[in-house]
């Protein structure tokens, strides 16, 4: 039971099969047995879920639920939750409990689904692995000594464990995709402005993107009927009328034309990845779309410009953490410089640290041209090729990542190798589209995804290619023995 | 040696929306500390900004009140600093392109001549918290209830030459932002405050000389008293063979002095850019349109209407301007007696002395315009002299609120019964025969002492256009 879609649990739920307090508590049940080795839940909120299950029921017994009404979900820690900590992965926010619940949160309260708790990850978003993180890293389902991606490693986790039936993320430079990869989900990250940033701890602002990680393309679809659409409190959320993600699920794919970034195949991609999406070129070629070369001649900038922006919009957006107001603050400071240097020497981790001062390098005076600008420069060729793309084809794919899940440990000590993970996924945040992994093949007991790109509020087509591709695949199907 | 002073001034103007620049707390003054602080306020993580649209249509009618170039695409920036009382750990602003673009305005200079104040800009911004150092044993108290008020800081060209000329430009800002409505002007509180950027070089050069900038001065007088000093301190500082530091200085009012605060030379670097969190505010020439239509008539264009509907003089209609309530006092009053000139006397020598001796503000005038209007439409008809006036306005001003009642009760009408004043003329003269030789004999200085005579046997009441003429025809007759 518990390793079934959203949809066929909303089903079991409708035909009551189970109940949502039954559910709730079988995931529990499991969350207690496995989260102590996988680490994937920094904080279970077992009473409040079940509360929140047996609202559900009633709900159902109405006859007013929705597809998500009595599905347990787990939340990234980086969504504000009214009255249960939101840490962010980090010791800086060891105790801050939000007075107010994010956007997203929010949104999937109301729709009904069930909160089983807060999923661990890279501490602010920042890293690929979630061994950033304060509380520890996160294991992958599929192979223990290897991380699970990051930084919505936890979420990712966590679904692809059966440890909650769906779980939100967010992605700023490929944070919901890799991790989908690297545990055998479907991952998207919506449009910049689809989804409310609002109550989301920001990491970089103009990039950061929530979204959802699930079993299946169907899945993400009610996710995002329910958490996608127009708030006022986000003045960088599009305002647009609600649309059904679900509706365009069934289109067939005749004339679907898909581009191949010439960029992407190259020799540096792993040759067992390349077959693999080789394989699923020729499955999509079944269902009538048809392919060709495009390029994407700025792509190789992209890691670059987005370790400049992201960092520079980042030092800002973590000055708030002083020790003044909330949060970790030191012992006896002795005086406010004192307080300012050890309260934020103490409460941030390595890799946060780092991107602060790279990013307050980037804005410093006599540097701000150099790197600033020059990234924001590159920023919108990155655009503009997508753009040029998009007129000869309706969406790209390529790989999501370079490989499968690497080894705990393995690259933790190397940044830059650490950055050119998200080598395929950080032009998507910077283009401001849409882009989404789904499962693609499997590699030595380890799956791989693929990576769908279209333009600009396309998630309805994307989620319909990737729900065409599992009607015919059973890749997203797989589970993990753990 | 002679030396020129150079001033800029930049003027932080909080304006008087009922909500914060970015989020719904209110910005009353005076609350107990943090109860106007919301989440936003106070910085949690993961709130947001969202621009308040007042503050848009206030910086735009600043903008059109001076003639400015109204930036049609304005971007807000982060700078970025850490300090307590600010919460988000960068204060959001406008840098590159800011609302309200170049502009300038007009003052009036002590020898009667106008001169034209360019304005560099004009932008919003967010107001910081505030830090308390006292009643906190060797800690400091943050009170955000200031934090995120909406500012505009207005920034002038360098063309203030001395610091009456920067006051001259202050009170030209104040009471334009009187006039719009857009801040209660308040000095005291803070809501009009100035920093001036000062700077000394000798007479005929064309480089500026090094500057100091003088911090948060709040009153027009010690903005003038600062300015002196400083450009003193520097002046002798020169002269003496030392060299003016770049640095921020503060206005010790207490001792008349500034003060070094710190030195811009190992200044922050504020580390700017794009705020991501807001899009760029975009306006037409549909909105600027909208917004110039609401604006009221502004300080220069109703003194000039002063000056040739009323017949005032240009300093009269300029006192009587400066203030829009004194302005709006003024027309009501005119209204009710019809004699502008008359009334504007009445205003701004009576009116005005009575006030500064109370140090009130117009509004908080004991006589009301009616009231004043209704006196002097009782000089007008001849019901009182003027000199009697007097009496009713004293009595108004203690307090006394009917005019025709205090005339009546204190018997203040005006004799114009030209058989009673033809009685008393010929009393007089019978009683004074020396004068009326004397006067007779040419001696005309001794016409006064007639007309005192008859006015104090009157006590006052006797018209006194009725008591001359018939004074000059008995005094030649006879």
């Amino acid at each position: 039971m518990l390793s079934k879609t959203v949809a066929e649990l909303a089903g079991a739920l409708t035909r009551k099969e189970v109940s949502a307090r039954e559910l709730t508590q079988a995931y529990l049940d499991r969350i207690h047995q496995l989260n102590p080795a996988l680490n994937a839940y920094v904080t279970i909120t077992a009473e409040q879920a079940l509360a929140q299950a047996d609202a559900a029921d009633a709900r159902r017994a109405q006859g007013n639920a929705g597809p998500l009404t009595g599905i347990p979900i787990a939340h990234k820690d980086i969504f504000c939750t009214r009255g249960v900590l939101t840490a962010c992965g980090s010791h800086m926010l060891h105790n801050f409990i939000a007075p107010y619940d994010a956007c997203v949160v929010e949104r999937l309260e109301q729709a009904g689904a069930i909160m089983l708790g807060k999923t661990n990850m890279d501490e602010f978003a920042m890293g690929s692995s979630n061994e950033t993180s304060w509380f520890g890293p996160v294991r992958n389902p599929w192979d223990q000594a290897r991380v699970p991606g990051g930084s919505s490693g936890g979420s990712a986790a966590a679904v692809a464990a059966s440890l909650c039936a769906m779980a939100t993320g967010t992605d700023t430079g490929g944070s919901i995709r890799q991790p989908a990869s690297f545990c055998g989900l479907t991952g998207l990250k919506p449009t910049y402005g689809r989804v409310s940033r609002w109550g989301m701890i920001a990491f970089a602002s103009s990039l950061d993107q929530a979204g959802p990680l699930t079993h299946s393309a169907e899945d993400a679809a009610l996710m995002m009927n329910a958490i996608a659409g127009t708030d006022l409190r986000d003045s960088t959320c599009l305002e647009l009328p609600f649309e059904d993600f679900t509706a365009q699920l069934n289109q067939p794919l005749s004339g679907l034309r898909i581009g191949l970034p010439r960029e992407h195949f190259t020799k540096d991609l792993n040759p067992a990845v390349q077959a693999i999406l080789q394989e699923a070129i020729r499955q999509l070629e079944l269902l009538g779309a048809t392919f060709k070369e495009v390029t994407l001649p700025n792509n190789y900038l992209s890691v670059p410009a987005y370790y400049v922006i992201a960092p520079a919009e980042a030092s800002a957006n973590l000055s708030r953490f002083d020790g003044v107001r909330f949060g970790y603050r030191c012992a006896n400071p002795a005086n406010l410089d004192d307080l300012y240097k050890r309260s934020r020497g103490e409460g941030f981790g390595d890799e946060v640290k780092r991107r602060i001062m790279v990013g307050t390098y980037a804005l410093s005076a006599g540097y701000y041209d150099a790197y600033y600008i020059k990234a924001q420069k590159i920023r919108r060729l990155i655009k503009q090729d997508f753009d040029l793309a998009f007129n000869e084809v309706d969406l790209i794919l390529g790989p999501t990542s370079p490989h499968t899940a690497f080894k705990l440990g393995e690259k933790v000590s190397d940044p830059v190798t650490m950055y050119l993970e998200d080598i395929y996924t950080i032009a998507v945040n910077l283009a401001g589209l849409p882009g989404m992994s789904l499962p693609a093949g499997m590699l030595n007991g380890l799956p791989i995804g693929m990576q769908l790109v279209g333009p600009s509020l396309s998630e309805s087509r994307l989620l319909n290619v990737a729900h065409q591709f599992q009607k015919n695949t059973d890749w997203h199907t797989q589970r993990p023995e753990v | 040696m002679s030396w020129e002073t150079v001033i800029g001034l930049e003027v932080h103007v909080q304006l008087a929306t009922n909500s914060k620049l970015f989020s719904g707390s209110a910005t009353a003054f005076g609350a107990e500390p943090n109860t106007q602080a919301s989440i936003y306020d106070l910085a949690l993580p993961g709130t947001l900004p969202v621009m308040n649209e007042e503050v848009l249509r206030m910086a735009v009618s600043f903008g059109l009140a001076v003639d400015a170039e109204i930036g049609k695409r304005s971007v807000f920036d982060r700078k970025n600093y850490f300090y307590p009382d600010l919460p988000k750990g960068y204060q959001i602003t406008q840098l590159e392109f800011p609302t309200v673009g170049r502009g300038s305005l007009k003052i009036q200079l002590e020898n009667g001549s106008e001169k034209t104040i360019g304005i560099t800009r004009a932008h919003i911004e967010e107001d910081a918290g505030k830090s308390l150092h006292e009643d906190f044993q060797g800690m400091s108290g943050i009170d955000l209830n200031r934090a995120g008020t909406p500012l505009l800081e207005i920034v002038s060209d360098p063309d203030l030459r001395n610091a009456k000329e920067a006051v001259a430009y202050l009170k030209k800002l104040h009471s334009i932002i009187l006039y719009l409505g857009i801040s209660d002007g308040n000095m005291s509180q803070g809501s009009m405050r100035c920093d001036a950027n000062v700077s000394v070089r000798k007479k005929g050069a064309t480089e500026f000389g090094t500057r100091t900038e003088i911090k948060n001065v709040n009153s027009f007088k010690f903005v003038e008293k600062a300015i002196n000093y400083e450009v003193q301190r520097q002046i002798e500082l020169i002269e003496d063979g030392g060299r003016v530091v770049q640095e921020t200085r503060l206005y010790d009012s207490d001792k008349d002095e500034t003060r070094s605060m710190r030195s811009k030379e190992v200044a922050n670097d504020y580390r700017y850019f794009p705020e991501p969190d807001l899009l760029p505010v975009i306006i037409d020439d549909e909105y600027i349109a909208a917004v110039r239509a609401t604006l009221p008539e502004l300080p220069a264009a109703r003194c000039a209407r002063f000056v040739s509907g009323y017949a005032l003089s240009a300093y009269d209609a300029d006192v009587l301007t400066s203030d829009r309530a004194m302005a709006d006092y003024f027309e009501a009053v005119v209204t009710l007696c019809g004699d502008a000139k008359l009334s504007a006397n009445w205003v701004t020598v009576d009116l005005l002395g009575l006030l500064n001796k109370s140090d009130l503000s117009i509004s908080e005038s004991p006589i009301k315009p009616e009231q004043l209007g209704t006196m002097i439409a009782r000089i007008k008809d001849n019901t009182i002299s003027g000199k009697l006036a007097k009496t009713v306005f004293e009595a108004l001003a203690d307090g006394e609120t009917n005019v025709d009642q205090i005339i009546e009760s204190r018997g203040l009408k005006q004799v114009t019964d030209s058989g009673a004043i033809e009685k008393l003329v010929d009393d007089v003269i019978a009683a004074n025969p020396d004068q009326v030789a004397q006067y007779r004999a040419g001696k005309d200085a001794v016409f006064g002492f007639f007309v005192g005579q008859a006015m104090k046997i009157s006590k006052g009441k006797a018209n006194p256009a009725q008591l001359n003429e018939l004074l000059r025809n008995k005094l030649k007759a006879d």
